[in-house]
């Protein structure tokens, strides 16, 4: 297995974790937490598939992109985070509720 | 199929492990704090893991935007998290993170593993061999005006892709100061090492700024890691207790915040006069035309992701707690 594809299976598995995370954490700072893990595996599944080259250098439009997503990714955080403590603000707490919990 | 020495396949592999372990800890870590710490090294890995991929410039990136600037904020607001709400739980209790996340709880774990297996069948029937566009860029990157392959993409070949990114920008803190009234920063003097520290390190940062800004027509670097740069420098300042001073908070800001946008827009308007096509540079003025968008982009940048961790709009009702910033007036 070449490096590009061992690099895409990691960036799979992060994605799938930060999946995981974003459903079963009822906190908002860690469903923020695990979006940004998430993007992460999406990166590195972009970055990884363009090194398919060879020997050649790898495509350079993908590493663009990632840059740009990059950016893109913690004004969104930035966002998420204030609409966060603007309910937490509201409501004094940083977690949905958890229908679970509650009817227990 | 590329011929990876057992070395190199034992370090990739290794890595590949560290990466999904810290996420792992981070994401399943009881203590926010811990968490968030979790993610920065989570991070630095990344930036490993990018210049393994043969990435510099996202290397970059990653370590001052993805590690560096995301964890300040997400401390900055578990700071700010912690004092309002009104019972703790923050810190969570073990067996509560246990019990939701080291649990076997069998419906999302049977959903994911089927997404997983579904694109692990995709990745792993893509071809072993594919060029994208590079060949393409190879031919082209003679009239682009720049040498470095990722600086020709975003300022020339896909530069709609970045004026739409630094629109994205500028919308982020529109969201933010709207949500968030003006912000009263606590006045609070820095100790001896930590106003010195700052006074070394801010210039120094503002320097690696522009080089990176000058290098990246050549080399790995450019306006988003300059401008990420700039932005730790404000942050750094920020956090050392350093102020803006007032006349500066109201009009300077915003036309540093609009001066990347605005720049993006009058090259397309003006190239779409010159050339007939939006941000299509005439080849000779390429280069020049390329630096004057990326100072422009860097300065935004910069601003932006500062205003973005201090998170809320600053008042000129406040003088004295106004908006800090970089290199301005020490109170």
């Amino acid at each position: 297995m070449s490096s590009a594809f061992l690099y895409t299976l990691v960036g799979l598995g992060l994605f799938a974790l930060g999946l995981y995370a974003l459903i079963v954490h009822a906190h908002l700072l860690r469903k923020i937490l695990a979006i940004n893990v998430m993007g992460s595996g999406v990166f590195l599944v972009l970055v990884a598939l363009a090194k398919r080259t060879g020997e050649v250098r790898p495509d350079p439009v993908p590493h663009a992109m990632v840059i740009t997503g990059i950016v893109v990714a913690i004004s969104a955080t930035a966002l998420a985070l204030i609409l966060m403590l603007k309910l937490t603000a509201k409501t004094g707490h940083a977690r949905l509720p958890d229908d679970q919990r509650e009817s227990r | 199929m590329e011929t990876i020495t057992l070395l190199a396949w034992a370090f990739d592999s290794l890595l590949g492990l560290g990466l999904l372990w810290l996420a792992w800890q981070s994401l399943a870590s009881p203590d926010l704090f811990k968490a968030i710490v979790l993610f920065f090294a989570f991070g630095l890995l990344m930036a490993l893991a990018w210049v393994r991929l043969e990435a510099p410039d996202i290397a970059l990136a990653e370590v001052a935007i993805g590690a560096g600037l995301t964890s300040a904020l997400l401390l900055a607001v578990l700071a700010k998290l912690r004092a309002t709400e009104i019972n703790d739980d923050t810190t969570e209790p073990l067996e509560n993170v246990e019990q939701t996340f080291r649990s076997f709880q069998w419906f999302p774990t049977v959903i994911l593993l089927l997404v997983v297996a579904g694109l692990s069948y995709t990745v792993l029937s893509l071809p072993p061999y594919a060029t994208g566009l590079s060949a393409e860029i190879n031919t082209n990157i003679e009239n682009s005006g720049v040498r470095n392959p990722a600086t020709a993409v975003l300022l020339n070949f896909r530069a709609y892709d970045t004026l739409l990114e630094m629109l994205v920008l500028l919308i982020a803190l529109l969201g933010v100061w709207s949500l968030n009234g003006a912000v009263l920063q606590s006045k609070t003097a820095p100790g001896l090492v930590l106003d010195t520290l700052s006074r070394l390190l801010a210039p120094m940062l503002i320097l690696v700024a522009a080089y990176l800004l000058w290098v990246g027509a050549h080399a790995s670097g450019g306006a988003f890691q300059a401008g990420s740069i700039l932005g730790a420098a404000g942050v750094l300042l920020l956090l050392a207790g350093w102020r803006l001073r007032p006349a500066l908070t109201a009009l300077p800001l915003r036309l540093m915040l609009v001066a990347g946008p605005a720049a993006f827009i009058a090259m397309a308007v003006f190239t779409m006069m010159i050339e007939g096509q939006l941000l299509e540079y005439p080849k000779q003025y390429a280069g020049i035309l390329i630096l004057f968008l990326e100072i422009a982009a860097t300065l935004s940048i910069g601003t932006t992701l500062v205003a973005l961790f201090l998170g809320g709009r600053p008042s000129n009702n406040f003088p004295s707690n106004d908006f800090p910033s970089k290199d301005e007036e020490h109170k």
